[in-house]
């Protein structure tokens, strides 16, 4: 039998084929580099990432497997986690909501225009195209102490410490920053959301009465509300990872005041070399993001409206 | 309708006032956009007026808004003879090295996933959606770990490789592929060209616009990446230009005109793409927006 069955295979030259249909494997060829960069540049290391969680490796000797123990010492032992997780979390709620009520006000303010638009769209939009470390090595001269800053506040008798050397508003200039580099995306995105809300609608608003306040409330919040959902989503992702701005600017000081798990990750990652302290750290912040996520598409079903 | 000329006489002064009311209005809404956007623009204006005066005035107090001496030699000694040339290099590099993959590797399987019927074609697309969620942060030990082995330490390909498989051009290409008729492939296919070459005669062409928009975008996000550049190099010799102007700040303690040129010098090609660009990225942002958020 098995002889017959190796000199069945070269009498059918077609047979493999049966199996894997032509179209498939064209597709399989065309999947391939994506498919090996997939795996070999995300899956693997995500596995990886989670695989040294459990591990106490620091780079130099080999990774022993410890369990826990890294997140028993993170929520129990560390000193410094809850208050990186509080500067996190601060940090998120501030720029989201500064940066949704900044970024909506612009969108309206221009969409009011009758000429301009475009001007002032590019404006807003400029810093999102350039490297946030260039900018923020711009707002760190800006901030230096006896500089514009400093000078401005002086001028105006505002009686406020040096931004970065002080604890409680260091975090204040990361805000400023990270909104001034990143607002104008959201900015361009209401506005193209704006811009697509028709004009009758507005119309028989007006004739029936209602005043521009209404109007945005009533009328173009809700019919761009799912715009505005995904800015949220996105920028509430992007603001757990924060790191550029805090890296050029304050290295996490003055003090902690402004360690993010971001910056954490990276610190005992690459400075302390604790490769399974910061994949655990790592994972605490994947978490996060999901679990913020998932919040988010929960309570959309109660602001968010889709006309289909 | 009404003819009495005393009551005609106010309704008009009342219209005119109204007139008057909205155009002070419209006046004062372009005065206070024009004041904030300018507020807006002034860190760009206070970089390059600081790029070029000399490092004591930059630190002189008080304050200066205008340079007492124009400098405008601080541009080509940062590039000539500060390592600024070199993080401008590795930069391009860098950033048309993972554009062209990006490229290529995302019209290959956004066809197979638009076009090609395969068992497990909608789980995989799936797989790659998820990936677009992972924090980046998250990536870099492993990758690290990955790329340290294979000893691709302060290489360009250890640069380029490990952030040019992401799945978010696959989605986009994908997305637009499926807005191409079928027809086009099918009148190929009848005269016996090949999958590759309906993918780059047929396909390539129409898609043209959401590839420029994938280039330009990917460009951008490599152009301002820092993190994975910090982990992937060490020293002077690779850097990338954001690298560069932290490098430089630790380096040479205060030398705020190279730092601001060398800071202008990265932000120039970024803000004449998004001046020169405008109306592509405004389409770019409203098609990717609507994308993700349905």
């Amino acid at each position: 039998m098995s002889q017959s069955a190796v000199a069945e295979i070269p009498l059918q030259p077609g047979r493999p084929r049966r199996f894997l249909k032509p179209e498939t494997q064209t597709a399989m060829l065309f999947l391939l580099p994506s498919f090996l960069g997939f795996m070999i540049f995300m899956a693997l290391p995500i596995l990886a990432s989670l695989a040294l969680s459990f591990t106490n490796w620091q780079l130099i000797w080999t990774p022993s497997f410890v369990g826990f123990q890294n997140y028993i010492k993170l929520f129990t032992v560390d000193p410094a986690f809850y208050a990186i997780l509080r500067n996190t979390l601060f940090f998120a709620v501030e720029y989201l909501a500064v940066n949704i009520i900044v970024s909506l006000t612009l969108a309206v303010w221009i969409s009011s225009l009758k000429r301009g638009k475009a001007i002032f769209r590019v404006i807003f939009f400029l810093p999102t195209f350039t490297p946030t470390i260039a900018a923020s090595v711009v707002w760190l001269l800006i901030f230096t102490p006896d500089g514009l800053a400093d000078t401005i506040i002086r001028a105006l008798g505002l009686g406020l410490p040096n931004f970065l050397l002080s604890s409680s508003w260091a975090m204040q200039a990361v805000v400023l920053v990270t909104l001034w580099a990143n607002v104008g995306y959201n900015v361009v995105m209401f506005n193209a959301a704006l811009d697509l809300v028709p004009k009758h609608y507005l119309e028989a608003a007006t004739i029936d009465g209602a005043n521009a306040w209404q109007r945005f409330w009533r009328i173009r919040l809700p019919l761009i509300s799912p715009t505005v959902f995904f800015a949220t989503v996105m920028t509430a992702i992007t603001s757990l990872q924060v790191f550029d701005e805090i890296f050029a600017m304050t290295r996490g000081g003055p003090g902690s005041a402004t360690a993010t798990l971001g910056f954490a990750i990276y610190q005992k990652g690459f400075t302390n070399f604790q490769m399974g302290y910061a994949s655990a750290l790592a994972w605490v912040m994947f978490v996060m993001i999901m679990a913020l996520t998932i919040l988010q598409f929960h309570m959309q079903r109660k602001w968010v409206h889709y006309d289909d | 309708m009404t003819t009495d000329p005393t009551s005609r006489h106010p309704h008009s002064v009342s219209a005119d006032r109204r007139r008057i009311l909205r155009r002070i209005g419209s006046f004062l809404s372009y005065a206070g956009l024009s004041l904030i956007a300018l507020l807006f623009l002034f860190p760009f204006f206070w970089m390059v007026s600081n790029a070029v005066r000399s490092n004591a005035e930059v630190m002189a107090v008080p304050v200066r808004i205008f340079p007492e001496e124009y400098q405008w030699g601080t541009f080509v000694e940062a590039l000539v003879s500060l390592p600024f040339g070199t993080f401008l290099l590795n930069s391009i590099i860098v950033a048309c090295g993972v554009t062209a993959i990006v490229i290529a590797v995302s019209c290959l399987s956004a066809y197979a996933f638009a076009r090609l019927r395969f068992p497990g074609r909608e789980g995989l697309l799936l797989t790659y959606l998820s990936t677009l969620m992972i924090p980046q942060v998250m990536l870099v030990i492993p990758l690290f770990l990955v790329v340290s082995k294979l000893g691709w330490i302060n290489t360009y390909h250890g640069m380029i490789l490990p952030v040019a498989f992401s799945s978010f051009g696959t989605f986009l290409l994908r997305q637009f592929i499926l807005g191409i008729p079928k027809d086009l492939d099918e009148a190929a296919m009848m005269d016996g060209a090949s999958r590759l070459r309906i993918l780059v005669t047929v396909i390539v062409p129409l898609a043209m616009p959401a590839i420029g928009l994938l280039s330009l975008f990917t460009f951008i996000a490599q152009w301002k990446s820092f993190l994975w550049p910090l982990i992937a190099t060490s020293g002077v010799e690779k850097a990338t230009l954001p690298l560069g102007l932290t490098l430089f700040q630790t380096q040479q303690g205060t030398a705020w005109n190279y730092i601001m040129a060398g800071a202008t010098i990265s932000m120039l090609p970024g803000v004449v793409l998004a001046i020169v660009l405008q109306r592509v990225i405004y389409r770019g942002i409203t098609v990717s927006s609507g994308f993700g958020g349905r």
